[in-house]
């Protein structure tokens, strides 16, 4: 293809994208937007089933069968989201199982939220609650994204989200009626999940790398800093409800902006998490090679009963 | 006859209990994303049939105990499982054996249920069958796959139906419980199933390319309170939030 012609699609691509036109598999593309793409949806991808761990550690401790039932149909809306995504993803020209080596190699990222350890079952509802909540603004914002197949998996996977946000949500309503005990596990729950909560709508818009483009190309449609506002404005009255204290001294509601002020968010931290140092990055990676690695032979078996059956019918059709 | 039907209930329950509570145990770690939700998805319907079960139970008892008394707060003798459902997950060829050995008894003892006198145990039994059905299918398609897979797969299946096979016995006893309310037309006469049981688990197995285990020496206990090693650890975590937090509301 000469210069020019890719000047023109890559011209056609950009008025498609202001016209707010989907971006189909088969449609031509720019590489960079297809590998920004692999990057975020697989991202997403892995974040759905690494967050299986935090919960799953949970289901066998669950204080009564109603929670434990509540808490696998959870689980398992997270594995349903990740194979969604991955599929999502695989419509862009890349392998389920190139996408796992990418996590496991370190080379993908997942969301850091779940470098933290779920210690008690309060943690399970300050997941529901926080963490799927900052989620869903994430994801609500991407239901519009230019990709189809991925914005198509986020209507989905948002009405489900929104579920686990209310169960979540309920849970510490719950604990908060309790007894003391109760109440205490709820706060200190809040206490370690709130600010890393904040980190997980990502680094401030001044020191975001990808904002610009992702926002160019509607993968993107509200910043960081907007969403994470969002999601401020929106728990705090929440936690008011259930007589929990959100743990920043800073934090005030600012009458002209309409929002809250709040204080510094230790981007140190997020940073170290990023880069692999959280308390949990090395067990939560080292489950997700356990699994792979241990169910290389259940795999292997599979494909050599499939192929085995394949002949079998091959040699009956002769 | 109350007691005796609160025995018999808790004799059905207490297999899908622990059951669900292994599976449960896998939720993150399996072999494939696939096959992480199947298993989550299993042990979710067990709970829901444990759900049943344990209200129903606990409205035959008639005093203030619920479903998560019965479920958490019995004491390790009083659990009724067959040894066979408490066994670990050693590794995915062991969760499928034990599975499909149980999965074939579950289906045909709940076709009987659904017969049964009392309604309210046929309805569980009617809704549970549909699930279990799925359950049958899904470990029967692992054991041809892991049998007619590789040489790896093949013998590891193997050996874990070989040493699971000790524990099948037990599901065809029948406890003093069982014997009252086969007579009354509640409950299922399970030594009636036992041939049928051996002989299409030998048409799995014989179709996954295994053979069909010959040991003659059985484990049992499990009825009657007389379990595995196992089980302790298992319930010291089932039980972990009730009995450090008594009394109070989830």
């Amino acid at each position: 293809m000469s210069e020019e012609q890719i000047k023109n699609l890559e011209e056609q691509f950009e008025a498609r994208i202001v016209r707010d036109d989907k971006i189909e598999p088969k449609d031509w593309m720019p590489e960079k937007y297809r590998q920004t793409h692999i990057r975020q949806i697989s991202q997403h991808a892995h974040s759905e089933i690494v967050g299986m761990l935090p919960e799953g550690n949970w289901i066998t401790r669950a204080p009564s069968l109603r929670r434990k039932v509540a808490l696998l149909a959870k689980v398992q809306d997270e594995g349903g989201h990740g194979l969604y995504l991955y599929s999502a993803a695989e419509t862009l020209g890349i392998s389920r199982d190139e996408m796992f080596e990418q996590l496991h190699s370190g080379k993908a990222k997942y969301s850091s939220i779940f470098n933290y350890p779920a210690l008690t079952w309060a943690d399970m509802g300050a997941i529901g609650w926080l963490v799927d909540g900052a989620a869903i603004i994430n994801q609500v914002a991407l239901c519009g994204t230019s990709y189809g197949p991925y914005a198509r998996a986020m209507v989905r996977i948002c009405k489900e989200e929104s579920f686990h946000q209310r169960q979540g949500y309920e849970i510490m309503l719950k604990l908060s009626e309790g007894a003391q005990e109760q109440k205490d596990m709820a706060q200190d729950a809040l206490n370690r999940f709130w600010w890393p909560s904040l980190m997980m709508f990502g680094p401030k818009d001044d020191e975001s790398p990808h904002t610009a483009q992702s926002m160019k190309w509607k993968l993107k449609r509200k910043t960081n800093d907007d969403l994470r506002q969002q999601f401020i404005d929106q728990t705090v009255p929440q936690a008011e409800l259930i007589g929990l204290t959100i743990p920043d001294p800073d934090l005030k509601w600012n009458e002209e902006k309409k929002g809250y002020d709040f204080g510094p968010i230790d981007w140190d931290e997020f940073w170290q998490v990023v880069k692999g140092h959280g308390p949990c990055n090395k067990e939560r990676m080292k489950a997700r090679v356990n699994a792979w690695e241990e169910g290389t032979w259940v795999r292997d078996a599979a494909m050599s009963y499939a192929e085995k059956q394949q002949k079998r019918k091959e040699k009956q059709a002769v | 006859m109350k007691e005796q039907l609160y025995k018999y209930i808790l004799g059905i329950a207490d297999n899908s209990l622990i059951l669900g509570q292994r599976m449960g145990e896998l939720c993150g770690h399996g072999p494939s994303l696939e096959t992480d939700i199947a298993c989550t998805n299993i042990s979710l319907d067990l709970f829901g049939q444990v759900r049943s079960y344990y209200q129903y139970a606990a409205k035959i008892a008639g005093d203030n105990r619920t479903e998560d008394d019965i479920a958490m707060l019995r004491k390790e003798r009083e659990y009724v499982n067959v040894l066979l459902v408490e066994q670990p997950n050693t590794d995915f060829a062991y969760i499928m054996a034990r599975h499909f050995l149980f999965d074939m008894y579950h289906y045909m003892f709940l076709q009987e249920l659904q017969k049964s006198q009392d309604l309210t145990l046929s309805a569980i039994a009617t809704k549970s069958i549909k699930e279990v059905s799925y359950h049958l299918r899904f470990s029967s398609d692992w054991i041809k796959r892991l049998g007619d897979g590789t040489e790896e797969s093949h013998s590891r299946i193997k050996n874990s139906i070989d040493d699971l096979w000790t524990y099948t016995d037990e599901l065809f006893h029948l406890t003093d419980a069982d014997k009252v309310m086969v007579n009354e037309g509640v409950g299922v006469d399970v030594t009636k199933l036992k041939d049928t049981y051996y002989t299409k688990v030998s048409e799995i197995l014989q179709e996954a390319t295994l053979e069909v285990p010959e040991s003659k020496y059985f484990q049992k206990g499990g009825k009657q309170g007389i379990h595995t090693e196992h089980l302790g650890y298992l319930l010291a975590e089932l039980q972990y939030m009730q009995r450090a937090y008594p009394n109070m509301e989830w």
